[in-house]
């Protein structure tokens, strides 16, 4: 039987064993030891019969803690996947001087800067973030879920295809190399011609319609689902910044979606949005990514706000000073992220007063930023601090952030920004910021939370490992960047002429290794305190003498979060509660209404990953049947009426039973 | 406390090794540079005035409150001053409204678009000084340099004259680039089909870093230069040695091979440049069987010439729209008068539909 090329062009469109990177050491071995761990996990999985559990407990649960949880593992696994490019570009960096041209070639190296930047932001830091305020919103503010269940799951799953769509370029051709916004004409079709790009575009589509829907759903439960008496003056902060970061989501990722969508028409139907000829503009383009990028900076640091104030708040044993003027900083800044893109881009050509413009309002946004550092302090002014994990995150994030901040300030000062754009100043500066503010607020966050997810605290040693190594590693890491900058030296070169740049080089990959071992020690962190979780073991549901309603309930909470929708009257719920002597009821427990798992997430997802495969490769009849089928499937699981149950009075009844048996005992 | 206690100690190496290293941002030669410097440094000292004090509160406040200091005044319910409130909205805001007019001013006076004032701190330029033009063209993966006024061209080398203004015309072929000297000036974008511009003065003579600070593929890392600070006389031997130098022509066809990506190319000077050369770059018409930009954007003003224009889509069938891997651009524009009849058309579509379009103009 022999077939000619149009038929297999037909079947696998521009795929051929090419694409496999069989000829590529450095892949191949990645590969086999991305497929050990693999064949290990799921023959353990097997082994213990877990996948039964894991399906109806995990991947089909409509519980926003779980979600939070899954969210949470998501960007753990790929911060593994970010850090391995991290270092392999500090390696390369370290080594390359003169005549030694470093063993990645532009070719791998610019792949790799690119899956950096996109896996670190996209799914690292954007899951962390939305698994944090997954799994704490709705117990914060006394609810039971989210508003659309359902929606959470399929956003999860959604996120997890745009994560396994950057994966799979890792072994199935190549990724863009383009720099993590591709902007065009470098990432048009003349000059990006394989599947990098189109690997770049889908895998973000994808992970940015879980992204969107997450917002929706978390605005519609946090203006609609507090429990009575919680006016918005009285939510806690970290529901204000969710709040505030799931309005600058809803209104930043659709402009990264049309600007997507855009690019993809000039890829695929040959238009000339951002193309050099026929009236194309590729500045538009990089006006477009930029309103989306900036307010997705904020989208990230808002919510590590709310952690640091939920922690400061609590390790200080105070309630958060400035309570007001900290929510009208938090608002001040989500209006202000959208008036400052321009400063992405002053050297682009733009005229003095436009430049001056976008530099004045950027530094404005320094003025609610300080209001809120000062707030932080200002909680510590008379409080009783335990030095407890979350507590070192947050002084350590104040330290560095403000250093982050002042030389952010620098960059948006026009003139100054034309001697240091683009420069390793630049790359400090945000990592200083995205590190040391967002990454040290998730720390706090996991670390803060744990407790209440699993029912014991992390191991403390190991945790104070982690911190150090990272703390210590982020400053070996990126000050020597700061100075390179300051030498001139732009990023994302491949290899370097001038010996006396070497050792700064050297002393950022020596950082990057401690970071490297802060890692490693976070991981021992998990697997000795899940060995040592009797010893760790908290009953209480209150482990840090906690001031919100989380810490009211059970760790873990039951499914059902309360048994009894709480009333509040205060700030501080859980606290004010504490002060009056509140009493657990322990009995007149009703039916609970709950929604029920649903595979209709995973299946969506896995539809739109299979679109997006068919559409990179050119397949165009498996993206064509795979989008009919997502369609299809979508239309019918509307027809699934099965979606919610009752717990019954008796479950209700035997776990809070079970609780007040706990209490009683621990106490 | 650890982490305070060990900060400085961190830091110590670093100080160490920064006496020792070329900072070329912080000892520019150039004086736009040399005032971006100062820029830089005074905004820094201007947010170091709320920094330090912050710092140090945090590293008081978190000794002076913890746990164990049972000698200092808890107070948990304190969480309002309005005296406070106001002081900390408006330390940052002082700051940031000096900041800003800094800002304001400097954007201004260092707005790249505008021809320089002073040669030096001390020497304003001039009067009736011509500054020397040079026109900048990022190449894929090297840097084109034509002297219009002296007709000449140089590839990887740039020259110019101390304490004279220059002033660059900066495009690009291909993909966008930044074009930075450090020791110079800043930089500014290089992109094609677009023109930015940069003035700037260089004092002292020497051999300084130029190159490309934005990521434009493959060849990026040795996208860069030299660049030489000259006296007077030096650049005029210099220009002598470029015009006698047997380097040849640069030809609308020498540039369309020169366009052809490449890596680590070396110095090559053009005793002659083509004169019409950078507005052909600039116009993506380099080829004169496409249509100029300029020429577009003139039809498009007037109206355009609606469906019928588009016969005067090319399929690309030469070889210096080949891109870098081996695609080719699907259909470019022509050259109106290279298609016969199109002249034609363009004047028969001028007398009919135009007219409306007129009215909208006004």
């Amino acid at each position: 039987m022999t077939f000619n090329a149009d038929f297999w062009r037909f079947v696998f469109g521009r795929f051929t064993l090419d694409a496999l990177p069989l000829h590529e050491p450095i892949l191949i071995y990645t590969f086999i030891g991305v497929a050990v761990i693999g064949i290990a996990l799921l023959g353990a999985i097997t082994y213990l019969k877990a996948w039964k559990y894991l399906w109806t407990e995990w991947f089909t649960s409509v519980d926003h803690k779980r979600i939070g949880v899954m969210y949470i593992v998501l960007g753990l696994v790929m911060l593994l996947r970010g850090f391995s490019d991290a270092i392999m570009m500090r390696a390369q960096q370290a080594l390359a001087f003169g005549h030694n041209q470093g063993y990645l070639p532009p070719h791998h190296y610019d792949q790799v800067f690119t899956a950096h930047g996109v896996i670190m932001i996209f799914f690292v830091a954007m899951p962390l973030v939305t698994g944090l305020m997954n799994f704490v919103v709705p117990l914060q503010i006394g609810a039971r879920d989210v508003a659309f269940p359902f929606l959470n799951n399929f956003s999860f799953w959604m996120t997890v295809g745009g994560a396994v769509t950057v994966m799979m370029s890792l072994f199935v051709g190549v990724f863009a190399r383009t720099g993590w916004l591709a902007y065009p004409p470098l990432s048009g079709i003349a000059y990006s011609p394989d599947v990098g790009v189109d690997y770049y575009i889908w895998a973000l589509q994808v992970a940015g319609v879980g992204t969107l829907l997450s917002g929706v759903n978390l605005i519609a439960t946090i203006i609609k689902m507090r429990a009575p008496g919680m006016t918005l003056m009285r939510m806690p902060i970290f529901v204000w910044t969710s709040l505030c970061t799931n309005v600058l989501i809803v209104a930043a990722f659709p402009v990264l979606t049309a600007v997507l969508a855009l690019l993809s028409l000039d890829r695929y139907v040959g238009t000339n949005f951002f193309t050099n000829g026929f009236g194309g503009n590729p500045m538009m383009y990089v006006n477009l990514i930029w309103i989306w990028g900036h307010p997705e900076v904020y989208i990230l640091i808002l919510p590590a706000f709310g952690v640091y104030s939920e922690v400061v708040s609590t390790f200080c044993g105070k309630r958060l000073f400035g309570y007001v003027s900290m929510v009208y900083a938090t608002i001040v800044i989500t209006i202000l992220a959208y008036l400052v893109w321009l400063h992405h881009f002053f050297t682009m050509g733009s005229g003095a007063s436009v430049n001056s413009f976008f530099g004045i309002t950027t530094m404005i946004i320094s003025i609610p930023t300080g209001a809120k550092i000062f707030n932080w302090l200002f909680t510590m002014y008379r409080g009783r601090i335990r030095f407890e994990l979350p507590m070192m995150w947050t002084l350590a994030f104040m330290f560095t952030f403000v250093i982050g901040g002042m030389t952010g300030v620098m960059l948006a000062v026009p003139p100054s920004d034309f001697v240091l754009h683009n420069s390793l100043f630049l790359v400090a500066h945000f990592h200083n910021v995205i590190i040391g503010g967002v990454l040290f607020g998730m720390f706090a966050g996991i670390t803060y939370w744990f407790p209440k997810a699993f029912g014991f605290k992390l191991d403390p040693f190991w945790g104070h490992m982690s911190f150090w190594f990272w703390v210590v590693g982020f400053y070996f890491a990126f000050m020597p960047l700061y100075v390179l900058g300051l030498m001139g030296v732009t990023r994302r070169l491949n290899h370097f002429d001038d010996p006396s740049l070497q050792i700064w080089f050297v002393i950022a990959a020596f950082g990057a290794l401690l970071i490297f071992i802060g890692i490693i020690s976070f991981i021992v962190q998990l697997v000795v305190s899940f060995i040592k979780r009797e010893q760790l073991r908290d009953v209480t549901g209150d482990p840090w003498d906690g001031r919100t309603l989380e810490w009211s309930t059970a760790s873990p909470p039951p499914a059902y979060n309360f048994a009894f929708t709480p009333i509040i009257h205060d700030h501080d719920a859980w606290w004010d509660m504490k002060k009056r002597g509140y009493t657990r009821p322990i009995q007149g427990f009703h039916p609970i209404h709950m929604p029920k798992n649903t595979d209709a997430g995973v299946i969506l997802a896995g539809l739109s990953v299979a679109i997006a495969v068919g559409m990179i490769w050119y397949v165009w009849w498996l993206a064509a049947v795979s989008f009919v089928s997502l369609i299809v499937f979508a239309i019918a699981h509307t027809f699934n009426y099965k979606r919610d149950f009752h717990i019954p009075t008796e479950e209700v009844v035997r776990t809070e039973a079970e609780r007040t048996r706990l209490l009683t005992e621990g106490a | 406390m650890h982490l305070r206690r060990s900060r400085p100690i961190l830091l110590l190496p670093v100080f160490g090794l920064l006496a020792g290293c070329n900072m070329v941002t912080m000892h520019p030669s150039g004086d736009v540079a040399v005032q971006q410097r100062d820029l830089i440094i005074a905004s820094t000292l201007l947010m170091l005035l709320i920094i330090v004090p912050v710092m140090l509160l945090i590293a008081l406040f978190a000794w002076r409150y913890r746990q164990s200091n049972t000698a200092a005044t808890y107070d948990p319910e304190w969480h309002h001053s309005t005296q406070l409130e106001v002081a900390i909205w408006s330390a940052p805001l002082a700051i940031i409204v000096a900041l800003g007019a800094l800002t304001w001013i400097s954007t201004h006076v260092l707005d790249p678009y505008r021809p320089i004032a002073r040669i030096s701190p001390t020497q304003a330029v001039p009067q009736g000084i011509k500054p020397l033009t040079v026109e900048v063209v990022a190449l894929d993966w090297k840097w084109l340099f034509i002297y219009p006024d002296l007709g000449i061209a140089t590839v990887n080398e740039l020259a110019a004259p101390v304490d004279t203004p220059i002033a660059f015309k900066i495009t690009a072929s291909s993909v966008m680039n930044s074009f930075y000297i450090p020791a110079l000036a800043g930089q500014i974008y290089a992109m094609p089909a677009m023109e930015t511009k940069l003035h700037a003065v260089i004092n002292k003579p020497g051999e300084y870093e130029g190159f490309s600070a934005n990521y434009s593929g493959e060849g990026f890392s040795d996208m860069h230069f030299k660049f030489h600070g000259m006296s007077n006389a030096d650049f005029q031997r210099w220009v002598q040695t470029v015009k006698a130098g047997g380097g040849g022509a640069l030809n609308r066809a020498d540039y369309l091979r020169l366009a052809m990506p490449s890596e680590r190319d070396p110095v090559h000077r053009y005793a002659v440049v083509a004169p019409d050369l950078y507005e052909a770059i600039l116009n993506e018409c380099v080829d004169s069987s496409k249509m100029c930009m300029s020429d577009m954007m003139r039809i498009d003003a007037h109206g355009g010439l609606g469906l019928p224009g588009g016969r005067n889509l090319v399929a690309t069938d030469y070889e210096s729209l080949r891109r870098r891997d081996g695609r080719r651009a699907r259909t470019y524009v022509a050259s109106i008068c290279e298609i016969p009849g199109a002249a034609d058309l363009k004047s028969r579509l001028a007398q009919t539909r135009p007219q409306t379009r007129l009215l909208n103009d006004r």
